[in-house]
This record gives structure tokens, sequence and C-alpha cells, in this order.
């Protein structure tokens, strides 16, 4: 009965699959975090595997701080238009107009950390009870012991101390009114495991993730994009180089990576040639060794 | 193609377990520069004159402090020939818990020994979970060889030592492996210093066990999860029932039986996606539509009229509780199995279970965080159920507190 195994790619399918069934089921009100990002996009296309000929049961729901990638929206809007799924839009400049949240300043300013007040605001008006998001635990330290379904208390606060036990494949989603989970279905999945699914199935990406000419400045070490929202010190001069992104974060935050690769097979050649880790260029995770998971407790993604 | 395997590591305090995780990833080149030029620099803070590869799991902050794992934390890496997930769970008694996690899920369990200790009452423990769990495969690392000179003698006596003690286990596949994970002799790359050892190195064990049958491929069980009803004018009538196959192999044509309400019907089409498939098995997700309109609802489970699971109100099983607040008689929780819940009484605890010495400890009222026990519980509506021997997903089940809805224990039916 050899043949009856599958490959780990179809394994992690099928695993993340029957995640994102669980959370349709157990919750009356999900959605799934979109950042635009590949690893957003692979479950947004996983959601739709899991319920075609049906459509995605629940809204993608993008927490726009104002400074994204012009390619990340342009996607964003094809995506959604794609999938015929309801878009929902929580607004970090809203956050700030309205007082919610304080905009940083300095030359290293950045909305990242202004997100998980319009995160929280968004998941309580529209009382949403599951909020999936791409996460992996093989980015970043704090997150290896994160949980499939990981709960929030009312504060939407994480709690490293007190996560409920996971066991086989028997997901507990069970609490009180108030909270709400995060769920993370593509979990036991890596970097190269992403862009393997992403070549096997044919999924379109944003154009950033693929090799181009931009002009960008180098600071400490980082390739940042020029634009509207990154603050230029005295002595640093805009030059054009060939890069590409490896995360699509911010665009004052997120840092490029020299490549030629203007396909998907090169960039999974690169990725697999590659010594450093994608989170290696974003400048949020280098603010102390423990950022993410100071991040994470306050309900951070 | 290449296979997943996922596998656990237990180990004692300094058993260098952190240190052979760490050796696995940086041997096989799945450690990224960054990751390590930020344990070099640790390293160089704490004053060690090596490069200390356990600080590589070691990942949050408490912990750090600390300077100990104290949950399950999960770890990727892969080689040309397979991907590997480590749950890597502490080892100390008060973890149990956390070992039973980590176990529930794997298929192969790392088992670490100390060649200057031989055989601890930690072994035991860890091999005795790993047992009740049933994880299919288990690999002895006799670890530490450096420091015994590595002496072929002392390797074949813990081995000998390990063969009397697993006999009694319920394990059939274990391997043995000297190793220093400290200096990586024979985790990747093979050791000069130990001619004597004609076996494999673990990695390559890693690469090789012959998972293929862990899966129950016999027993035809198909949990509903979610009813698929598109209700768009192209598919009016389309009514799927979702699910992940949790054993056996189901074709399009098998005559299936719907429980609990025991309607018979034929499998129309097997769907996943946009594709049409002939078979499905173990564990594939797929859609599943019947040729007849039955009701039926995410807790009822497909099965074969000639082979389908027992159904009882009645249930025995093996128990870990998991919880500070301790279980005691009659009282009441939610009991979810498969996608399954319905609310269950303790009705006996038959005995407690010394898992160091594997004695039984009868007329116990209580159990407390991280006892294991054999139990009864009397459920409110019958379960469809196998025994966990049988099938490790429709054999196992946990209970939910009522009031707090913490996941407080993990059993195993017999």
């Amino acid at each position: 009965m050899s043949q009856y195994y599958l490959s780990h790619l179809r394994e992690l399918e099928s695993e993340a699959i029957y995640i994102i069934r669980e959370v349709v089921a157990q919750f009356e009100r999900p959605a799934l975090l979109f950042s635009g990002g590949k690893d957003s996009i692979v479950l947004a296309y996983l959601s739709r595997k899991a319920f075609y000929p049906a459509r995605i049961p629940f809204p993608l729901v993008h927490i726009d701080t104002g400074h994204n990638f012009p390619e990340t929206m342009e996607y964003r809007d094809w995506l959604v238009n794609e999938l015929g799924v309801r878009l929902v839009v929580g607004s970090v400049q809203e956050s700030i107009d309205k007082g919610r949240a304080k905009e940083e300043t300095g030359i290293n300013a950045s909305r990242n950390a202004l997100q998980t007040v319009t995160l929280l605001d968004t998941i309580e008006q529209n009382k949403f009870d599951a909020a999936m998001g791409g996460a992996r635990r093989d980015e970043e330290k704090a997150r290896a012991k994160e949980r499939f379904f990981s709960h929030r208390d009312e504060f939407g606060q994480w709690d490293p101390k007190n996560q409920r036990p996971e066991l086989w494949n028997i997901f507990n989603g069970r609490k009180h009114l108030g909270e709400h989970f995060r769920v993370f279905p593509i979990s036991n999945w890596t970097e190269m495991d992403v862009w393997q699914y992403l070549f096997a199935e044919n999924i379109s990406i944003p154009k950033l993730y693929y090799s181009h000419k931009r002009e960008v400045i180098v600071r400490d070490g980082t390739i940042l994009s020029t634009s509207p929202y990154l603050k230029l010190k005295s002595d640093e001069k805009p030059i054009e180089m060939t890069v590409r992104f490896r995360t699509c974060g911010d665009m004052p935050i997120t840092g490029a990576v020299e490549s030629d690769a203007d396909t998907m097979e090169k960039i999974i050649d690169e990725v697999a040639a590659s010594r450093k880790t994608e989170r290696g260029t974003r400048a949020d995770d280098k603010r102390g060794e423990t950022a993410m998971e100071d991040r994470k407790k306050s309900g951070y993604f | 193609m290449n296979q997943l395997l996922r596998f656990t590591t237990a180990g004692s305090v300094d058993d260098g377990k952190s240190t052979l995780i760490g050796r696995l990833l940086f041997d096989s080149k799945s450690i990224f520069e960054d990751q390590l030029e930020a344990v070099q620099a640790s390293s160089t803070k704490k004053g060690f004159d090596y490069v200390d590869l356990s600080l590589l799991t070691d990942g949050l902050r408490s912990e750090r402090e600390q300077g100990i794992t104290i949950d399950v934390a999960y770890r990727y890496f892969a080689t040309p020939k397979r991907k590997f997930i480590i749950a890597d769970t502490p080892g100390h008694i008060q973890y149990t818990r956390n070992m039973v996690t980590g176990a529930s899920t794997a298929n192969l369990a790392l088992i670490l020994i100390d060649a200057r200790k031989g055989l601890i009452e930690q072994t035991f423990r860890h091999s005795f979970l790993a047992s009740l769990l049933k994880i299919p495969h288990i690999i002895v690392c006799v670890n530490k060889m450096d420091l015994v000179d590595y002496k072929e003698e002392v390797y074949e006596k813990i081995v000998e030592d390990y063969k009397a003690f697993s006999s009694k286990l319920e394990v059939h596949d274990i391997q043995f492996v000297p190793i220093s994970a400290l200096l990586g002799d024979n985790v990747v790359n093979r050791s000069e210093k130990m001619d004597w050892y004609q076996g494999a190195t673990l990695l390559h064990m890693l690469e090789t066990v012959h998972i293929e049958s862990d899966y129950n491929h016999i027993d035809s069980r198909f949990p509903v999860q979610y009813v698929v009803r598109p209700q768009t004018r192209d598919h009016q009538d389309f009514r799927g029932y979702a699910g992940r196959v949790a054993g056996g192999i189901f074709r399009v044509g098998d005559e299936v039986l719907v429980l609990p309400s025991g309607f018979t019907s034929k499998i129309k089409t097997i769907e996943f996606g946009e594709e049409m498939l002939e078979e499905a098995f173990a564990p594939m997700s797929v859609i599943i539509t019947l040729e007849d309109e039955i009701d039926i609802s995410r807790g009822d489970i497909i099965a074969k009229p000639t082979n389908h699971p027992e159904s009882n109100q009645d249930i025995e099983l093996m128990l870990c509780w998991m919880n500070q607040r301790p279980m005691s008689l009659n009282s009441k929780y939610y009991l979810r199995h498969t996608s399954r819940e319905t609310k269950a009484v303790l009705k006996e605890i038959t005995y407690k279970l010394d898992i160091s010495s594997a004695k039984k400890i009868e007329g116990v009222e209580q159990l407390g965080m991280n006892d294991i026990a054999r139990i009864k519980l009397r459920t409110a509506q019958p379960l469809e159920f196998d025994s966990y021997r049988k099938n490790r997903i429709t054999g196992s089940i946990i209970l939910v507190d009522e009031g707090t809805n913490e996941t407080v224990a993990a059993g195993m039916i017999i």
C-alpha cells in the first residue's frame, strides 16, 4: 500500500484546510487577516479550496497603515475580485485622526506598532470572534510556541504561559463573551513551503516579490524604497538598484534584497541558497531580542 | 516525493537535547547566518568558549531568563529527502502535559540518554509516554559519547539495558545510535572516533524510517467537519461533506454507512477544490458527496456498512490530566472527539499510574496535574469511536472545563 501517502506539501495543505474548516465550524464570525503578503495570499487560496464550489464564507480584513506599497493595494483589489470575497478595511490613519493611536516621530518612525490598535478596534467593531492569519512558526523565535488556535483575552492580549494544550487534531475554540481567537492555519509551513506551494498552484503574487529596478537608499545595511513616508537624512542620496522584496510590510520599514530573480523558479532557487532569514530584512524585529514577543503579548498579529 | 516526518524530542535538563536539535539544524545547514550570529554573540556574552547551539532553540524571554524550556516549541528543517517538524518538549516531571502534547502528533520519538549516567528514571518515563501515545517509532540516542572516551562497552551496556526494559513497551520499531551532539559525532556526519559502530547516523535514520504505514489505511473513517452548500445558481443542489479522512480508503462508488443515523448511501464524488478524485485516504482533506439526500451534519461519521466504529455511552480511557485544578469523581466536562462535542462525567478512576515504575495505584479519588490514570466516562450522547490502538484520530478525546473553557485532559480510548 506504499502509494497511500502524501508529499509533505500536500500534507501541509490538507492540515491547513482542515484548520480553516474547523474555524468556520466552531466560530460565528470568522475573518481572514490579509496583509497582501505571500503568506496571507496562500491562506486566501487555501480558503477557496476548502469550501469550493461554495464561496469563501468569511471576509478578508486588511489593516491599512496608509504606508503600503502601491503594488500591494493593487493586488489586494484584484484578489478580492478574483475570489469573490468581501473586504473589510481597518484604517490606521483613522485611528490616528480619532486620537486612538499616536504617530511615532523621528527618522525611523513607523506605523507598524500602531496597527495593533486598529486591528483590535476592527475586530471589536465587526464582532469577529476568530481572526485567521498567515503567521508561521519558523518566522521568529516567539512564534515557535504559538498554537494553531491562539486564545486572546478580552483585551486582545496573548499570554505565552497560559496557552491551551493542543492535542492530536482536536482544536478547542470555546471562549467567553468578548474574547477571541487568532488562528494560524499555516503554522507548520516554512518560507520554502510557501514558495513551493505558490509555484505548484500557479498563484499570482504582487510584483514586489519579483526583481525590478527601484529608487532606494541604504540605511544601516538595509535597502529601503524611497517613498513619501520615508524621511531622508541629509547625507542620504537615493540610488537605483535591482531589487526584490522577501516580505511585504510597510514601505518605510521593509527592506529589499538585491536580486535578479524575476520568475518564481528563480525565487525558489534564491530562497534555497539564502543564508539570511526573511525577517532579517525587517527593521521592526531589530528593536530588541524579544521585540516580536513583546508586540505579540499586546495583541500584534 | 518528499515526505513529512514529525518527531518529538524528550530529554532531561542536562542531557543535551537543545544542543542536539541545534546540531541537527546546524549540520543540515538549516540555520541562517543572522540566527547564527545572534547565537555566537549570546555565547560570547555569557563567556562560553564554544558556540552554544542550544541557544538556537530556547525561545521565549521567561525561558531564557530561567535557562530552561517550558513549553512545546516547534522547529523545522528539511533535507533533500524529507521535511521534518520537531516538537521540542521539556523533560521535567511537571511537564508530562507538554510531552503528551508533543507526542500526540508525532511519528517518531527521539529519546536521549546521557552515556555517563545510563538509564535513569526520566528515560523510563519518556519511553513509557511514547508507548502510551502510540508513537510508532523510537530512536534512542546515547549522547555525550565524547565524555566516555567513545567506548563501545558503555554504549552496548545501555542498549542492552534499554532493550530489556522496552520489551514491556508497545513500541515495535526501536533503533539506537551513539552520538555526541556537542561535537557532532554521528548526528549528521559519521563519527571518526567510533569505528566499532556500523549503523547509520541519526539523520540517516530520520530520513529513511518507514512511515507510510503510520496512518490506518484499513478501517474507513470520515468525520464530517462542515456541510458545504453553495446555494448559487450553478450549484443549487450541491451538498458536500467536508472533512479529513481519519482512516482507510474511500473510493467513488463505495457503499457507506453514516453514523449515528445508520443511513446508507453510495459515494457520488470525492472533490478537492476543482479536482475530482477517484479515492481519498488519511490524512487528506476532501469533500464527499453522496448519491442520496440524507440529513448529515458536523459530528457525524461516514464509515462502511461492513466496518464501522463502535457506539457507546460508557468509555474506558487512559487519561492525562493537564490542569492545576484536580479532577474528581462525578465532575462534568465537555468532551471533544473528532468533530463532535458532548458532555461527559467521570464515573470511575480505576487506577492511577506511576509512570516511572509503571505501578498501578488503586483507590484514588482525585487526579492532579500531570497524573495519568485509567478511567471510565459516561457521555450524554453515544459516541462513535475506535480504540486508540486502532486509530489515533478516532480513538482520542480531549476534555474541556465547563467554566474556564480550558483544555484540561487528553484521553486515549482503550
